[in-house]
């Protein structure tokens, strides 16, 4: 099924070319694949999240519809698709014109560095292309097994949960995992024949021979543990953000079901980085086509081109931010700012105005602040340390919000400071609510309670009912959500019957 | 082969379908859900299908933009929660836009059909032209190498094997020989040329009003559905009357309102008029329809009425179909005075009342039910 095919010719010449702008600008990436595709297939590769091959699910399917409707009623068109895997992968349109063609190799040289270095991606599985047909392998056998539907509405269940992510758990890989379980277990060791240290030498020494002991133990094999042992001391109540690793380990499933959760759960955590850093990545990449092609790659008969595209990606709009737009406009406003030392207690301290207008120390460490940010940075921590009233105001920036009194949604406020708060509370936990198992045994009954940790803004009643209902599907038991609801606090059960609030 | 994609394409077809088989009274009643678009497709919206999630529910709450204007300012246009231009990245798209769903004719036909368990129409029989189509449904064992049916090829290899016993089931390997091969035939079909024509009759009379103007206008809609997918090629004309009838096209028939009075008959007149004129009932399955709220003017008007019905409309059409809106203004005695005169059923004429907009599919059933 070759639906794609690598460049050649004149194509791959262009690629060498931008490749080497690129370097020279001391981007930092994986070796970089560019395959050319028809629209239908690139259609297809972003209804399937970028990936030539996934399991089979209607949802995909229900993308490809829409993409491909949008396609055809030229309402949208998707140039590029490019994924964080290395060696890196891109898909180019075919029909994109020569221009397009340069602009999109050189936004994808942006992402791939962002994904090289960012620090929320270092931990992500960079042969996911294998790892996604592998699970569509599995979850084939599966349907081949315990049929089709059953397979299918077990997805549609899992799906439902797929959101509720803990971000912490990017950074715990089985390395660490193992680390720590080996260090609790020394400590039980350890603990287990500190008695004869129960003597009154001095805190020093015993010190000293703790370190001794410990440090002949680790030659020793450890030794063999039971597995029971683990879930056994882990109670029901453990607080957790990470539900679908919850439900793994607890929900009375099949192995195969436990499977399918893990493997939704993988793809999830695989593309959370990207949820949370959609600002900065597309203002990195945007930034970098902008500077490649403007310094570099363009030929002077298509500036009219490059600006026309250029300007169409950066659109603003009264009803949405562009993240586009406001990552690459953060950037630039970081690098100048960075460049003329317009940062730190002096500068902030100034109040002339004039001043601080022209205010240059001749820093000139633009360039080097923003690889920094975007090695350390995801939008909340970039949006809340460079977000500046200046900026706000130079990007015409508000905030709106419905009038029920003219019917119509009206601007709200230009103050920086509702801005940023807006801007991070859409941001915070990637924009979805946040949600913990409280008690995995509820009242003593083996009932499910989630908490919602409010901030501010209430859940939606029905997604939340037919979302209880998917999660009961799965822990077989009453399921609980504790949420504030028009100011009051309450706990919502579906029982397998019905959708009801308690207490 | 086929990209997978396109079985979770087929996939989330036929869920969409079941969705609106499901909610196909919902639809019915309130008939300008379903947009027409071109000739033969149509829009559905589907609200219910997406995965539900545990998000936040505001509408109410705003957001954020870019932009010239002061507090206060209307920011144009609701918050879109696709609004994003240009280039997309591989990622993980939250919030759709309500789904939209293209059905064509005969799928959304197909869900009336099943959902109401109308049985297909049987056209007047020596009405159809025939016309002979060739169609590759059929398997041959002579062929050229193009149409080898490798399946089918590869099971009566089996079977061969498994039959001279020379089939191992511990080294399964299979080998067609020359006789063994299938290929693909095609099949000479006879398909009926047939044609019909519908005929709408609406009273306009002061007393029909604007809901139960929309009543007929949805329920034509599904009977138009249906007729299409029955025949291959079809006309619909339109007739209002109060006092006099006159034809006009669609968009008039839904939306002129007269205040006179109402004299069935001339409505019939005109209809026997253009079937006489137009349509010869040899070469055409014709529909007459008919709503009004029951009024008529007078005793002896509905007798014309009858005269005609017996004499002309009745034996050319196919079946004559009169609803009866149920409206505060009228009486409903048309319809009594037809159950009267040819029972509440009857080979030629059907009788339909239609309370309100839930009564439409009943409605449509009991027209469509008998197969006419």
């Amino acid at each position: 099924m070759n639906r794609t095919k690598p460049i050649t010719g004149e194509l791959l010449a262009l690629k060498e070319e931008i490749e080497g702008y690129a370097i020279k600008a001391g981007l930092d990436f994986f070796p970089q694949i560019f395959e050319v595709c028809d629209y239908d297939t690139i259609n297809i590769l972003a209804a399937q999240g970028g990936f030539p091959s996934r399991y089979p699910h209607w949802k995909f399917g229900m993308d490809y519809d829409q993409l491909s409707k949008g396609y055809a009623y030229g309402l949208q068109k998707i140039y590029e698709m490019v994924i964080n895997t290395n060696p890196c992968y891109a898909y180019l349109l075919q029909a994109n014109n020569w221009v397009d063609q340069k602009i999109v190799m050189a936004h994808v040289y942006g992402h791939n560095d962002f994904f090289k270095n960012n620090a929320w991606f270092s931990n992500t599985n960079r042969k996911m292309m294998d790892v996604m047909a592998n699970h569509g392998t599995k979850i084939r056998r599966y349907m081949d097994r315990y049929g089709a539907d059953a397979v299918e509405n077990f997805i549609d269940k899992v799906l439902s949960l797929e959101n509720l992510m803990d971000i912490n758990e990017l950074f715990e890989t089985s390395s660490l995992k193992r680390h720590r379980q080996e260090q609790s277990d020394q400590q039980k060791i350890e603990s287990q024949d500190d008695g004869y240290l129960n003597d009154d030498r001095s805190q020093a020494l015993k010190s000293f021979m703790r370190t001794k002991a410990r440090i002949n133990k680790r030659d020793e094999p450890l030794p063999k543990k039971e597995d029971d042992q683990i879930s056994a001391e882990r109670p029901l109540q453990n607080k957790s953000k990470d539900i679908l690793g919850y439900l793994i380990q607890y929900a009375p499933i099949e192995e195969w079901q436990a499977d399918i959760i893990g493997i939704l759960r993988e793809e999830s955590y695989y593309f959370l980085p990207q949820r949370m850093t959609k600002i900065m990545n597309e203002g990195w990449a945007s930034y970098w086509h902008s500077r490649i092609m403007t310094e570099d790659a363009l030929d002077s008969s298509e500036i009219i081109d490059f600006a026309d595209k250029h300007a169409g990606v950066m659109a603003m709009s009264r009803q949405n931010i562009n993240p586009y737009k406001v990552g690459i406009e953060l950037m630039r406003d970081i690098e100048y700012r960075w460049n003329r030392g317009m940062f730190g207690k002096e500068y902030n301290e100034c109040t002339d105005m004039k001043e601080k207008h022209h205010w240059d120390t001749k820093l000139n460490q633009g360039r080097a602040k923003i690889f920094e940010v975007r090695k350390s940075h995801n939008d909340i921590s970039f949006i809340d340390e460079f977000l500046t009233p200046d900026f706000c105001e130079r990007q015409q920036l508000f905030t709106y919000k419905y009038n029920p009194r003219t019917g119509r949604f009206e601007i709200d406020s230009k103050d920086f400071l509702a801005i940023k708060q807006k801007l991070l509370s859409q941001l915070t936990n990637f924009g979805q609510p946040i949600i913990e198992v409280e008690d995995g045994n509820f009242m003593n009954r083996k009932e499910l309670l989630l908490s919602h940790v409010h901030y501010g803004v209430d859940l939606d009643v029905n997604f939340a009912s037919e979302t209880l209902r998917n999660l009961y599907a799965i822990w077989r038991r009453p399921v609980n959500l504790k949420t504030k609801y028009e100011e009051k606090e309450v706990v919502f059960q579906y029982d397998g019957k019905e959708f009801k609030t308690i207490n | 082969m086929d990209h997978p994609i396109k079985r979770d394409h087929a996939r989330f077809r036929k869920i969409v379908k079941g969705k609106i088989r499901d909610n196909l009274r919902k639809y019915v009643s309130h008939g300008s859900q379903i947009i027409p678009k071109g000739t033969d497709k149509f829009t559905v919206p589907m609200p219910t299908i997406d995965i539900p999630r545990f998000k936040f529910g505001d509408k109410s709450e705003g957001g954020m933009g870019q932009g010239k204007g002061e507090a206060g300012d209307p920011v144009n246009g609701q918050p879109d929660p696709n609004g994003q231009p240009g280039q997309g990245e591989a990622g993980e798209g939250e919030g759709h836009k309500e789904l939209e769903v293209e059905l064509s004719l005969e799928e959304l036909a197909r869900i009336l059909g099943e959902e109401l368990a109308l049985p297909n129409i049987e056209p007047k029989g020596k009405k159809s032209l025939q016309s002979v189509v060739d169609r590759y449904t059929n398997i041959g064992t002579v062929g050229p190498d193009s149409l080898r049916h490798l399946r089918r090829t590869y099971k009566q290899a089996l079977k061969r094997q498994i039959a001279t016993d020379s089939y191992d089931p511990e080294n399964p390997v299979i080998i067609p020989i020359r006789k063994d091969f299938r290929y693909r035939a095609s099949d000479t079909k006879v398909e009926m040329q047939n044609a019909a024509v519908v005929i709408y009759m609406m009273d306009v009379s002061g007393s029909m009003g604007d809901e139960q103007k929309e009543i007929v206008r949805t329920e034509s809609f599904w009977i138009n559905l249906w007729l299409k997918s029955q025949y291959k090629d079809i006309e619909i004309r339109y007739i209002i009357h109060d006092a006099t009838a006159k034809e006009v096209d669609e968009h008039t028939f839904f939306r002129t309102r007269e205040s006179g009075g109402t004299l069935i008959s001339s409505a019939f007149n005109l209809c026997k008029e253009i079937i006489e004129k137009d349509y010869n009932p040899n070469e055409w399955n014709i529909y007459p329809f008919h709503f009004s709220d029951g009024d008529n003017w007078s005793a002896d008007d509905t007798k014309l009425c009858m005269d005609l019905l017996d004499k002309v409309i009745l034996p050319v059409s196919n079946v004559f179909c009169y609803g009866q809106v149920e409206s505060r203004y009228g009486s409903g005695q048309f319809y009594k005075d037809l159950v009267t005169k040819y029972g509440q059923t009857s080979d030629k004429l059907i009788l339909s009342k239609i309370k309100n907009k839930e009564g439409i599919l009943d409605s449509i059933k009991e027209f469509l039910g008998k197969g006419k």
